[in-house]
């Protein structure tokens, strides 16, 4: 069915040496009252017009990035026995979510200079958008590494399977804490380190149903949102003082 | 069974959520404190963002504080009276603290500020209350039960006296309004309803009798949570309605069964109870201020637009 998919979407391409052909599994992902998490097939193909050349290491790249937000990173320190916070750095644009994933080690198929024309590893995807940073270093790595923790920012290295170098594929988990946005997606074909096609697509990342109309209303009528919380919180108090009176009774 | 939270934008589990709500109702109903000093702390350790659990506490603790002050009415456990005078003193208070948070704000580390004056108040009003009521215990428990008469102060030769029914008071008015004030002032600063700070002061500063305190603090938690609640909902946006119904569902219950309890223990049994809770909480946030923390970075993200 994909590699039928995949068939397909080869025929529609335009032409070009050696160029990326993608397919989703999902074109939006919804967040319902019960989301957790979400599965994102990502899988494609190289279309060429000529032969494999053989003497090559070929790669293929897939990065997926949440939209970018500011970040106060903040350091505590000891001062007179008491922790508290003293310095603080402000990132000026971080993926809220970001994963890589590769056919192999990032090493092997990335070349420092084409990671930083591209911004493709984690450090590099932070740095790239706030020039500022420079001398915080341990902030930013505070950043990576706590929101790696977390879940949030996540590298996986070789989890595409890559067939006769043609044909490749995987599976990207977004976490349940998912912030809404537009997801982009970015895949790299690489050449001996080197970036040879890039393919660009965005997966909007969206609440759907309650959850969407619960979000809008606090925005747009804070007022009857906040009167409204108080009096499903009145009620709830009078229901379960009603009910254990009776109970009693 | 996992939900989506609109506001909060994580995923929690339904019966964590509920019995955390339970936990802190029952201690509403018991105490009638409001248990937003322990609801917001346990928000976090979930994944709740800061800004979210504080003010959607806020809401929990109307629900919780209703619950429990309908069923102290019932029982006329509740002294509107002395409610609406320390409420009245309380918004002067909050108003005047709110200046002064400010104040603090604008001469830095305001965060170092309300947690060492956390763990030095509560630290204060634990022990004094735990040492108190022991001895109060162990009289009661020798001499069987010879009531304590109140002693004649100087309070009570301040003018404006008026007579607290409920709490079979008759005292100045300028006392309540006062404490009000002071709680109001605390509670501001600390972002805290006040009510473990407002029931010692009323057992201890204005003689009123455990029974009637901890509905009448139900009384006026009402009114502070709620207006904290709008406030948070208008300026922030942040209360999260569903996680609020989540923790309300528990602590609707739980403050039900804390009143119970509450009413089933003896005056000075209670009063070691809430000491005992005061001080470990202090502990709590004095080790936090001490012990070298796991992650010394953390993380506060900006919304961009």
């Amino acid at each position: 069915m994909i590699r039928l998919a995949l068939f397909l979407l080869c025929l529609a391409a335009p032409l070009k040496a050696e160029e990326i052909v993608l397919g989703l599994s999902k074109d939006a992902v919804a967040i319902t009252a019960n989301f957790n998490g979400s599965d994102l097939l990502i899988f494609g193909a190289i279309k060429r017009q000529e032969p494999i050349p053989d003497t090559s290491v070929l790669g293929v790249i897939i990065t997926v990035s949440g939209p970018n937000s500011s970040v106060v990173v903040r350091r505590k320190e000891r001062r007179f026995g008491i922790w508290l916070n003293t310095d603080n750095v402000e990132v000026d644009l971080a993926p809220s979510y970001y994963a890589v994933a590769s056919s192999a080690p990032l090493g092997t198929i990335l070349k420092d200079i084409e990671d930083l024309r591209y911004a493709i590893t984690v450090p590099r995807a932070i740095r790239s958008v706030g020039a500022r940073v420079t001398g915080t270093e341990k902030f930013t790595e505070a950043l990576i590494r706590v929101r790696e923790q977390a879940g949030l920012y996540d590298v996986l290295e070789g989890a595409i399977d890559f067939e006769e170098a043609t044909l490749f594929s995987t599976a990207i988990t977004l976490p349940a804490k998912l912030t809404e946005g537009d997801y982009k997606t970015r895949i790299f074909l690489t050449r001996n380190g080197e970036v040879i096609d890039e393919y660009d697509t965005v997966i909007p990342v969206n609440k759907v149903g309650v959850e969407r109309w619960l979000f809008d209303l606090s925005l747009s009528n804070p007022y009857f949102y906040g009167i409204m919380s108080l009096v499903l919180a009145a009620a709830a108090g009078w229901l379960a003082a009603a009910v254990f009176a009776r109970i009693r009774r | 069974m996992q939900l989506y939270l609109p506001i909060a934008e994580v995923s929690v589990n339904i019966f964590l959520i509920l019995g955390l709500g339970g936990i802190v109702g029952v201690l509403s109903g018991m105490f009638g404190v409001g248990g937003g000093f322990l609801i917001t702390p346990l928000l976090f350790l979930v994944g709740i963002p800061p800004s979210v659990a504080v003010a959607t506490s806020a809401n929990q603790i109307v629900a919780s504080s209703v619950s429990g002050l309908l069923t102290q009415i019932k029982r006329r456990g509740v002294d509107f009276w002395m409610g609406w005078v320390l409420l009245i003193g309380g918004l002067f208070g909050s108003a005047i603290g709110v200046v002064i948070f400010n104040w603090l704000k604008a001469l830095g580390q305001v965060d170092l500020l309300v947690s060492l004056c956390y763990v030095l108040f509560l630290g204060v009003v634990g022990a004094l209350m735990l040492v108190e009521s022991i001895n109060a215990l162990r009289r009661a428990n020798r001499s069987g039960a010879v009531p304590q008469r109140r002693k004649h102060n100087w309070v009570h030769n301040l003018p404006l006296k008026v007579k607290f029914r409920v709490s079979g008071l008759y005292i100045s008015v300028i006392p309540p309004l006062m404490v009000g004030l002071l709680v109001g002032v605390l509670a501001a600063i600390m972002g805290v309803g006040g009510g473990f700070i407002m029931v010692p002061a009323m057992i201890y500063m204005l003689g009123m009798p455990t029974k009637v305190v901890v509905g009448t603090s139900l009384f006026q938690i009402i009114f502070v949570a709620a207006f904290t609640t709008m406030l948070h909902a208008v300026t922030n946006h942040t209360v999260d309605m569903v996680l609020a119904l989540l923790l309300l569902l528990g602590g609707v219950i739980g403050a039900q069964v804390g009143t119970r309890i509450g009413q089933k223990l003896r005056a000075e049994q209670l009063r070691i109870l809430l000491a005992l809770l005061v001080l470990i909480v202090c502990i709590k946030l004095g080790l936090d201020l001490v012990l070298t923390p796991s992650e010394l970075y953390t993380l506060e993200p900006r919304h961009i637009g």
